[in-house]
């Protein structure tokens, strides 16, 4: 099967320990999505309608919308009419090539940061409640602190009880300066500072943290903007990305989440995070489908270093691994 | 992403079948898989689903749905029915030691906003129930989360009793409720650390505390957003632990909060309370109804209601009556009843309880401008007492003060002066007309 042949090669080219990590990460997922799919394959000697039914289960299982599965199952349907499918086990390969045309459609965006050769580069970090934004602030401080950057953060977060003291505690493992001011102040007055900060010390790269807001609260949505704005007014075409934290465990508020926060603050990436714990992960699928939003990183542990740029080919192999194993073993 | 209510879902199967005269099986069998696309889409769990659909569609081709003459409605009504019985009765009790202190731990995922949870748990013990809590720092894992439940200790005046994060969460534990026998607290909240329910060597430690402290309470904090795997999450700390009661979180965003659903299904404990916002005091009992009515996507009218029935007074309400009857009603008037319409909270949210608004033209995406209230507030509070009695008398010199006054433009002052005219005429208009034939009015600022 050359399709998941070229898979392999371009993954064979990635050092083994990232491989390692997805493929531990994603077991959750692997072990429920894929187990799944075989043993609805085991089980039916025909390609019919009650196989597709089950299908679809599967996949609403695995959070990803139901929009988005109506459409695959829908194309599946006329490409085993097509190609006059009756054998279960012939399922494996048109599946798998349909998933990752799913990711693929919306084409090859790089999940790189824009990040500035020369001068400061700043990130605004946005999401609900609870999703780990500060969490994932500290683990991209770290990875790009051990990339050579220099580093600073932004305590945006000056409403929840906490949030500021838990970035610094952050700040210190990391070894890199916070910039804060009392709690309940104006975050955009933080952002301000904190550009100011980072221009007169030179630091290459700003990360800015916010308080969680639920999409649907307008007032907190409007602040979001605002916060917005002054990085925009400080330093000419930031913020340079704009990070979504999306909670990997959340089922399909997720889209209304992205979709609200890409109007308010025009998100140019995601990050999924807790995907380790989780038998999803699906929500992928579905906001690549529907939103054309890439995901640039997901967080796959609760280590400093648990944070790993997102790969399609590796996120697809750590779900799909057992699906070629399985080829191959028939190829032979 | 079309997020459908069950009510719009089954009108287009109505739609197809209206002219057939007779509803059959297949139609009914069509009409519950409208039913399984709506839940799923509240992300209800699939298999929570299917057990629930063939429960319902039992029912439904039970005659019941098929003599009726409206079966869309017969099915919403089924469907709401045994929704509501599924999440079984209003239970907002916490158990009471006969020994205090009562031990209540809070447990759940990472995020899931058990610390603030914590908070607000200890914030209505306190003010409804008239108790002495003691808040227990226990997750000595998350950054800063001590310093957390320190800050809403402070908040509230609620003491909170740490050790930092160099001692065990079993020893922590066991310390505080030595500490509350002491100072004669009756109630223990412990405040554990966020954690995967896959995780063993965290799940034991959880185990440990309760061995140690028999808590009479074991609380699952949920985020409503959660998706399919809320089932997974639930059962396994279920099974581990034995829950007692479950909170569920955030519930004042969008979801459609089908984990709800899904929890109550697998593990049987009650959901007791519900977190409805961001404030301290924003823990709310769960009222299965209207969870049926939200999931299904049907507004959330009685909450609408018990806000207007909280906010508007009863009195005030009749004189205003009065006053529209003998078309009385003044500039003042209508600043009050702004005043009134605006406690019952942002207009936009208001919007959102009704069933269907999100249908209706216009009102669709509706960005209400709260400033644009204000403005109106502005105006008429600009006026002199003459003129809010009797606005005819403002000519354009008047307007020009009373623009100047508020801030805004003379057009602004027109606009106003013209809708509330038109307003009084149509109040004319329904007081006299016979009853049942009453028309909407927009407001000004609509």
């Amino acid at each position: 099967m050359s399709f998941f042949k070229k898979l392999k090669e371009k993954i064979a080219k990635q050092a083994d320990t990232v491989t390692e990590k997805f493929k531990r990460g994603l077991e959750k997922t692997r072990d429920s999505f894929a187990g799944k799919v075989n043993d609805l394959i085991a089980r039916y000697r025909k390609v019919d309608e009650e196989f597709f039914e089950e299908l679809e289960e599967i996949l609403i299982a695995s959070d990803v919308g139901v929009a988005t599965v109506m459409d695959f199952i829908d194309e599946l349907k006329m490409e085993v009419k097509r190609r006059n499918i009756q054998d279960p086990k012939e399922m494996y390969s048109v599946i798998s090539e349909k998933l990752i045309d799913i990711y693929q459609a919306s084409g090859d965006e790089t999940t790189e940061l824009n990040i500035q050769p020369n001068g400061l580069t700043v990130i605004l970090f946005v999401g609900v409640n609870g999703v780990g934004k500060t969490t994932t602030i500290g683990k991209l401080a770290y990875k790009l602190k051990n990339e050579g950057k220099k580093v600073m953060l932004a305590a945006g977060d000056t409403f929840r009880a906490g949030a500021i003291e838990q970035l610094e505690v952050w700040g210190e493992r990391v070894g890199v300066e916070v910039i804060k001011q009392s709690a309940g102040s104006d975050p955009a007055a933080v952002m301000y500072d904190a550009i100011q900060a980072a221009k007169s010390r030179n630091v290459d790269i700003l990360l800015c943290d916010t308080a969680g807001r639920l999409q649907n609260k307008v007032n907190l949505m409007k602040e979001l903007e605002k916060v917005k704005r002054v990085i925009e007014r400080e330093v000419p075409g930031a913020p340079h990305e704009v990070l979504l934290v999306l909670d990997a465990t959340t089922g399909q508020n997720a889209m209304s989440q992205a979709k609200t926060f890409k109007e308010a603050t025009n998100v140019t990436g995601i990050v999924l995070t807790k995907l380790d714990g989780t038998a999803k992960g699906g929500i992928v699928l579905a906001i690549r489908h529907e939103l054309n939003i890439p995901v640039k990183f997901v967080g796959l542990g609760e280590k400093m270093d648990d944070l790993e740029p997102f790969q399609a080919e590796q996120f697809v192999y750590g779900l799909f691994s057992s699906f070629m194993e399985r080829e191959e073993a028939q190829g032979e | 992403m079309a997020f459908e209510g069950l009510a719009d879902r089954l009108q287009h199967v109505m739609n197809k079948i209206r002219g057939k005269g007779k509803v059959t099986e297949a139609d009914v069998k069509e009409m519950m898989r409208e039913v399984r696309l709506a839940l799923l889409e509240a992300d209800v769990n699939f298999k929570v689903v299917k057990d629930f659909v063939k429960k319902v569609s039992e029912r439904a081709v039970g005659q019941e749905v098929l003599k009726s003459l409206t079966p869309g409605q017969q099915v919403i009504k089924v469907v709401k029915e045994e929704l509501t019985e599924l999440m079984g009765g209003e239970n907002s009790k916490i158990a009471v030691a006969s020994r205090p202190p009562t031990v209540v731990m809070m447990v759940g995922l990472q995020g899931a906003g058990k610390t603030t949870t914590t908070g607000k748990l200890a914030n209505l013990l306190r003010k409804k129930h008239n108790r002495k809590p003691l808040l227990v720092a226990a997750d000595i894992y998350r950054p800063a989360a001590i310093k957390q439940l320190e800050t809403l200790g402070k908040q509230l005046n609620i003491p909170v009793f740490s050790l930092g994060d160099q001692v065990s969460p079993v020893e922590i534990a066991k310390q505080a409720i030595a500490k509350a026998k002491e100072e004669h607290h009756d109630y223990v909240l412990i405040d554990t650390a966020g954690r995967l329910h896959i995780d063993e060597a965290l799940m034991d430690e959880l185990k440990q505390i309760k061995e140690m402290t028999k808590p009479d309470e074991i609380f699952l904090v949920v985020d409503a957003m959660t998706g399919q795997d809320a089932v997974n999450v639930a059962q396994s700390f279920n099974e581990q632990l034995g829950l007692t009661g479950v909170i569920l979180t955030k519930l004042d965003g969008d979801t459609r909060g089908g984990a709800a659903l899904s929890i109550k299904a697998v593990t049987n404990t009650p959901i007791k309370f519900v977190g409805m916002g961001e404030k301290l005091d924003a823990l709310e009992p769960f009222h299965p109804e209207r969870m049926a009515s939200r999931i299904l996507g049907m507004g959330d009218v009685l909450t609408l209601i018990e806000k207007a029935q909280a906010a508007v007074d009863e009195e005030k309400a009749k004189e205003l009556e009065q006053k529209m009857r003998t078309a009385s009603f003044t500039l003042d008037d209508f600043l009050e009843q702004l005043g009134q319409v605006r406690k019952l909270g942002p207009l936009d949210e208001i919007l959102k309880m009704l069933p269907g608004a999100n249908k209706v033209k216009g009102l669709n995406n509706l960005q209400i401008d709260e400033k644009q209230i204000s403005r109106v507030e502005a105006i008429i509070r600009s006026m002199t007492k003459e003129e809010k009695m009797n606005p005819d008398i403002i000519n354009s010199s008047r307007k020009k003060r009373i623009a100047k006054g508020s801030g805004t433009t003379v057009q602004d002052v027109n606009r106003l002066l013209k809708q509330f005219d038109e307003m009084k005429k149509m109040m004319k208009m329904m007081t006299t007309m016979p009853k049942g034939k009453k028309k909407g009015f927009r407001f000004p600022f609509m």
